[in-house]
């Protein structure tokens, strides 16, 4: 094919379908994982692994209803474009020592604005609704976008910054966080801090998942489903597989942040089977970050009050993370480490 | 009808109180815990009916729940089912010719299961649940 603006179209059209479709398959099997693995932390069995598919193969079946005081083109856009907008994400995330299809455009800020999207979709969809149940959780959908967008940025910023410190080029493409292990830089102090950056971003995760304790704006005990108290059917489907899409995307850019070893380079494998075993490792990994950042704190707390909700993030987290930014700082100071 | 065995599998579960004295209620609170673990077939219970598909309604239906209740069976989207837990539902029980009823639940919503008991154990109300799960196979064949 003639490339177009550098790009080979056929390339990204397939990737982009492969990438579509190997997302909302891992995204459902990491549900029904995180379904699994809860219910035995809560002595009980639990659904088997292949729930979610399931699930959603009934919500296609059923009526999907557009309640009479909606806006219906809005009400039935935000679903396809939360998924769409998804799925985007991951055009931009690098899987094992596979590059992203889109690796060489956009950035890590990118990334960081493009995970924002999924959740205005919803938020326009709960305005669209027209129920007050739905406005109010997409009011709180929005407070917690603003709560958690400052912890996750220290995060990335200061990763993004000690590469930069260390002299390596082009310090925000994704390509280059993944190819260079933060840990690989930092010295001792930087080693403190990056930890802590680890953890808040493990706390950002179901924040930006809308999980327990952050599912708020969901919160079916008070808000009858919040978001999404409308929804029903094919619509609430494409949610349901946005929300695991949107786990993919954010266990992804952890592991790309702070976890983005590959093994085919500690293995004497033929190519194929390095990708492979690179593949399996990647999402073992995911499956570390989903595990730690959704079901143990899913399993360990109840939900935050939304006021909560904003005192968490804004207050603890944040400080939590200039701490570990201020320790990376001092790192560079003291001369630490790899520095340039 | 739009049946399969993915929906039998994955029943989402709204509880709607018609005017019930909370016995019932707390029993499908009761089925929600490990013990019971109902999560094992997909059963979940959810906070908006536009989710659900199996309508747990307990109580006589007081003249106030009437309409309520007509309106909540309305916005579930088909295909669905509704079960009537608790001996007040189905003939008044306790309440049998009381002054302030519109029901029994049987006539104003169509129901597909009944589950007697004052209240019903947990394992009846499971068990029920299986006997919708087995109405809805048996009218999957016969639509096919
Ligand atoms: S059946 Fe009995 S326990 Fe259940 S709601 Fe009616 S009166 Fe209460």
């Amino acid at each position: 094919m003639i490339p177009v603006f550098g790009i080979d179209p056929l390339q990204v059209v397939g990737g982009t379908i492969a990438v579509a479709v190997l997302g909302v398959l891992a995204g459902l099997v990491f549900l029904g994982i995180d379904r699994k693995v809860t219910a035995h932390m809560q002595a009980r069995i639990g659904p088997p692994i292949r729930q979610p598919f399931r699930d959603v193969r009934k919500l296609l079946c059923k009526d999907s209803i557009v309640p009479e005081n909606a806006i219906p083109w809005l009400f039935n856009a935000a679903p396809i474009v939360a998924l769409a907008s998804a799925i985007v994400i991951l055009l931009y995330l690098p899987a094992g020592s596979i590059a992203p299809v889109f690796g060489g455009y956009g950035d890590i800020i990118l990334v960081m604005y493009l995970l924002t999207v999924p959740a205005l979709a919803m938020v326009a969809g709960g305005f669209a609704s027209g129920s007050p149940y739905a406005t109010v959780g997409s009011q709180r959908e929005m407070v917690t976008m603003i709560s958690y967008e400052f912890p996750l940025a220290i995060a990335i910023i200061a990763v993004a910054w000690r590469l930069a410190a260390a002299g390596i080029a082009d310090p925000f493409s994704i390509a280059t966080i993944a190819a260079n292990p933060v840990w690989s830089v930092v010295g001792p102090l930087g080693f403190a801090g990056c930890l802590i950056l680890l953890v808040v971003l493990a706390w950002v995760t179901p924040a930006e998942l809308s999980r327990i304790p952050c599912d708020t704006p969901e919160a079916e005990t008070e808000l009858a489903g919040g978001l999404l108290v409308e929804y029903s059917g094919r619509n609430l489907a494409l949610f349901y597989l946005a929300s695991g899409v949107k786990t993919v995307a954010m266990a992804s850019l952890a592991v790309a942040l702070f976890l983005p070893w590959n093994i085919s380079g500690y293995l004497a494998l033929p190519p194929a089977a390095g990708y492979a075993a690179d593949i399996a490792f990647f999402l073992l990994k995911m499956l570390v970050v989903v595990f730690f950042s959704v079901s143990v704190i899913r399993v360990g707390m109840a939900r935050f009050r939304i006021t909560h909700v904003v005192s968490v993030y804004w207050g603890y987290l944040a400080g939590l993370g200039l701490l570990g930014l201020l320790l990376v700082v001092l790192d560079v100071a003291f001369g630490a480490g790899v520095i340039a | 009808m739009r049946l399969s065995p993915s929906f039998n599998r994955s029943l989402w579960v709204f509880h709607f109180n018609s005017g019930s004295c909370n016995g019932c209620d707390i029993e499908i609170v009761a089925i929600l815990t490990p013990r019971y673990d109902p999560e094992r077939f997909g059963v979940r219970l959810v906070g908006s009916p536009k989710h659900a598909d199996v309508l747990l309604v307990t109580g006589p239906v007081t003249h106030d729940m009437t309409s309520r209740l007509q309106r909540v069976y309305e916005q579930m989207p088909d295909p669905k089912v509704v079960m009537c837990i608790g001996t007040c539902g189905q003939s008044g029980g306790v309440f049998y010719d009381s002054y302030n009823l519109d029901g029994p639940v049987g006539e104003v919503i169509p129901v597909d299961v009944y589950v007697p008991g004052c209240p019903p154990r947990p394992e009846a109300i499971i068990d029920g649940v299986v006997k919708a799960i087995a109405k809805l196979e048996r009218l999957e064949g016969e639509s096919s």
